[in-house]
């Protein structure tokens, strides 16, 4: 079925046809629609799910933590403040191995308090273990959400799902509907191992686990870590094979004879990719690279994928406030520093606090990278682009 | 009415074998909730004493389901259990009647989980809530809550040369929980054990959220010699430091009262944690003390009369 759907509408609408166990959330702009929706969804008896309305987000990520360790299939969304007020729970969730589901909308973090899209909020997250997935559109965003249940239950880890705030979550697009009946039968029943239900069977969830057992305990996360780019590859294949539409985890576009290329993430990709066609229409070898998948982070696909091109921008649209620069600029740094030849890297930290940021700038960022490529050089590696007086 | 000799019969589902102090009432209540609950149950506990000495892995002292979370988020944490058995059971993969149980220490539930406790009362989720009252922060080495009453010393209230001990009087969290309307409240100690375990049982039963206050000395911060643990609690009550009462359905209900309300000197000069107190210049602290014990202790005479 062919739709027209907001980012959020499209989220909502996945997780009605999911009918989670237990959807437990509280509203924050631009991820409040969600709620609202599902809210509907609940009273409206299309959905069967257990609706917790928290009075925080603290505590709907922790009545998730709950629900899923009874075994329960287990969602929320939340956006910026809210997933820094989960913060703590998130580690908790991804260390007790609860593949619960976030759909989240990314705004930048307080302060300045703003509420549109920068990507603070969710790479401030990065290292509490979940599996973090950029959308690039709504269309997208709904495949996701449908997809990310299924990886988060193979890989027990809990995922993230996001959108840019405003720019996809309220922006409405042309959306392909998967048919109600098809997400169960995609999806299953969740079959955790393990229950807090279980009486017969009694588990210690949770317990202190000091100096003797905590390492092996952290090791054996991480290690579940690895296991998450091919699951991912495989539920991919699975969801193209049945619903028609690919996804991998880095998105490569004209990338085949590309010379210089634009990385970036969520939905600059698709203005990008606008930028990419003209450029393309006056002959000029540009190409664009989406990293899709940030938590793993891709390292095989990203390394085939920027080795291609001479030069590459790298878009960042939050810093790490380390002084060297965004988040992809220095993990694709790391990844590439065994590598014989690289491409020259400049990192632009665009976009802040939802900055727009429009085709023709992106055309710009292309002409500066060919000036790059053809002195050799790089001015100054990390700009801020389009702030005044930089 | 419940007989020890039945209770002692029962499978244990709070072992021994765990880290708590000798004397620790924490580790004596979590035992007799357990004890009086006829249902299966999952439980829960928050960050601090409890479950600190309670597990460490590959050790359990719960032989009931038990999920910790973090600290102050045991209530939100079992409203999830909750909702999750609602909906497993609609489903059909549930069969069994269960019933589910929250503890907490005063800071976990006075201070930093209140709006989690609130939460999950508002939202009525059938979860019995237990705060195991010690009075302080005890796991992270004995700092004042709000719990904690007035004059004592803890190593945040100290006893100074200028200050002694704790200034503010107690949060009335019973009457804060009352507020909230839920199925069943009451407020009980280890020292009376079946008033404990009437309690437990009503709040089990209960259509909806409770919550049990249960007044559980520590030896440690409180400074008493392990065996005096029954005696400090047993004398809260006969000083009308800590009323046995139960609230349902509109209702005050006090469930012991004292032949004769003793001053709490007798109960402060049994712990070290009130010492100076008594080398004090004046008699301030223990006056508003014993103040604020004889107003609450009026009004929920008035309460329990109407
Ligand atoms: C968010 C957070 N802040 C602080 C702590 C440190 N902490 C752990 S237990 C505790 C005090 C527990 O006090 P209480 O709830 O009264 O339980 P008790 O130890 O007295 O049994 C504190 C402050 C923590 N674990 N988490
Ligand atoms: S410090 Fe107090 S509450 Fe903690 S284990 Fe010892 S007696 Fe029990
Ligand atoms: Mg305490």
């Amino acid at each position: 079925m062919i739709v027209a759907r907001t980012g959020n509408e499209a989220m909502a609408e996945a997780m009605r046809q999911i009918n989670p166990d237990v959807v437990a959330a509280y509203p924050i702009t631009p991820a409040t629609e969600v709620v609202q929706l599902f809210s509907t969804f609940v009273h409206d008896g299309t959905v069967s799910t257990q609706f917790v309305p928290a009075e925080s987000e603290h505590s709907a990520i922790s009545a998730c933590v709950g629900a899923s360790s009874a075994g329960a299939r287990v969602m929320t969304s939340t956006s910026s403040q809210g997933l820094a007020l989960m913060h703590e729970i998130l580690f908790i969730a991804a260390g007790l191995r609860l593949p619960i589901v976030i759909c989240l909308v990314n705004r930048s973090l307080s302060s300045p308090i703003n509420i549109h899209c920068d990507h603070s909020d969710s790479l401030a997250s990065r290292d509490s273990g979940w599996i973090q997935i950029f959308t690039e559109n709504t269309q997208e965003a709904y495949d996701t959400t449908l997809m990310a249940v299924k990886i988060a239950e193979k890989a027990l880890l809990p995922a993230m799902v996001t959108t840019d705030g405003f720019i996809i979550s309220h922006g409405m697009e042309r959306v392909e509907l998967v048919g109600d009946a098809e997400v169960p039968k995609f999806l299953g029943e969740r079959k955790a191992k393990t229950s807090l239900l279980d009486v017969d069977n009694p588990i210690t969830l949770g317990a202190l686990d000091l100096q003797d057992y905590f390492f092996e305990h952290k090791r054996s996360e991480i290690d579940a870590m690895n296991h998450v780019l091919p699951i991912i590859d495989e539920v991919q294949k699975e969801f193209g094979k049945k619903f028609g539409r690919n996804y991998n985890t880095v998105d490569e576009y004209k990338m085949d004879d590309a010379e210089v290329a634009i990385l970036a993430m969520g939905s600059t990709g698709g203005t990008g990719k606008v930028a990419v066609d003209r450029l393309r229409e006056q002959g000029k070898k540009v190409g664009l690279i989406r990293c899709r998948v940030y938590r793993p982070f891709p390292k095989g696909a990203m390394l085939k994928a920027v080795s291609k091109v001479k030069v590459l921008g790298i878009m960042d649209r939050a810093d790490t406030m380390s002084t060297l620069g965004g988040h992809l600029y220095n993990e694709c740094r790391s990844i590439l520093y065994d590598s014989e030849e690289r491409p020259i890297m400049k990192n632009y930290i665009y976009g802040l606090g939802g900055r727009d940021i429009s085709i023709e700038e992106i055309e710009d960022i292309y002409a500066e990278l060919f000036n790059i490529q053809k002195s050799g050089e790089v001015d100054k590696e990390i700009v801020y682009y389009g702030v005044r007086g930089e | 009415m419940a007989s020890l000799k039945q209770l002692a019969t029962q499978k244990e589902k709070f072992m021994g074998g765990h880290r708590a102090c000798a004397g620790c009432a924490a580790t004596i209540a979590a035992r007799m909730v357990l004890m009086a609950a006829e249902q299966p149950v999952v439980v829960g506990a928050a960050t601090g004493c409890l479950e600190v000495v309670s597990t460490i892995y590959p050790y359990s002292a719960w032989n009931v389901p038990y999920v910790h979370n973090a600290f102050e988020n045991v209530a939100a944490t079992m409203s999830g259990v909750e909702a999750a058995y609602r909906a497993l059971k609609k489903k059909g993969m549930i069969k069994k009647d269960l019933r589910f149980i929250a503890f907490g220490g005063d800071g976990g539930t006075y201070d930093i989980g209140l709006q989690s406790l609130s939460g999950m009362i508002e939202r009525r989720h059938r979860v019995l809530y237990v705060c195991y009252n010690n009075e302080a922060y005890m796991n992270t080495g004995i700092q004042r809550s709000s719990a904690t009453p007035r004059g004592a010393h803890t190593t945040t209230s100290p006893a100074g040369t200028e200050i002694p001990g704790k200034i503010q009087l107690r949060k009335n969290l019973t009457e804060i929980v009352i507020a909230h309307e839920p199925a069943y409240a009451a407020q009980t100690t280890i020292g009376y054990w079946n008033d404990l375990v009437t309690k437990v049982r009503k709040a089990l039963e209960a259509d909806g959220p409770s919550f049990i206050n249960i007044y559980s000395p520590c030896r440690l911060g409180w400074a008493y010699v392990p065996e005096k643990t029954i005696k400090v609690s047993k004398l809260a009550v006969e000083t009308c430091i800590w009323p046995l009462y139960e609230y349902e359905n509109g209702k005050y209900r006090i469930t012991v009262k004292p032949k004769e309300k003793k001053p709490i000197t007798e109960f402060l000069n049994l712990q070290g944690r009130f010492g100076h107190l008594f080398k004090w210049h004046d008699d301030v602290p223990i006056k508003e003390y014993q103040a604020e014990v004889d107003m609450i202790w009026e009004r929920l005479l008035k309460r329990s009369a109407e």
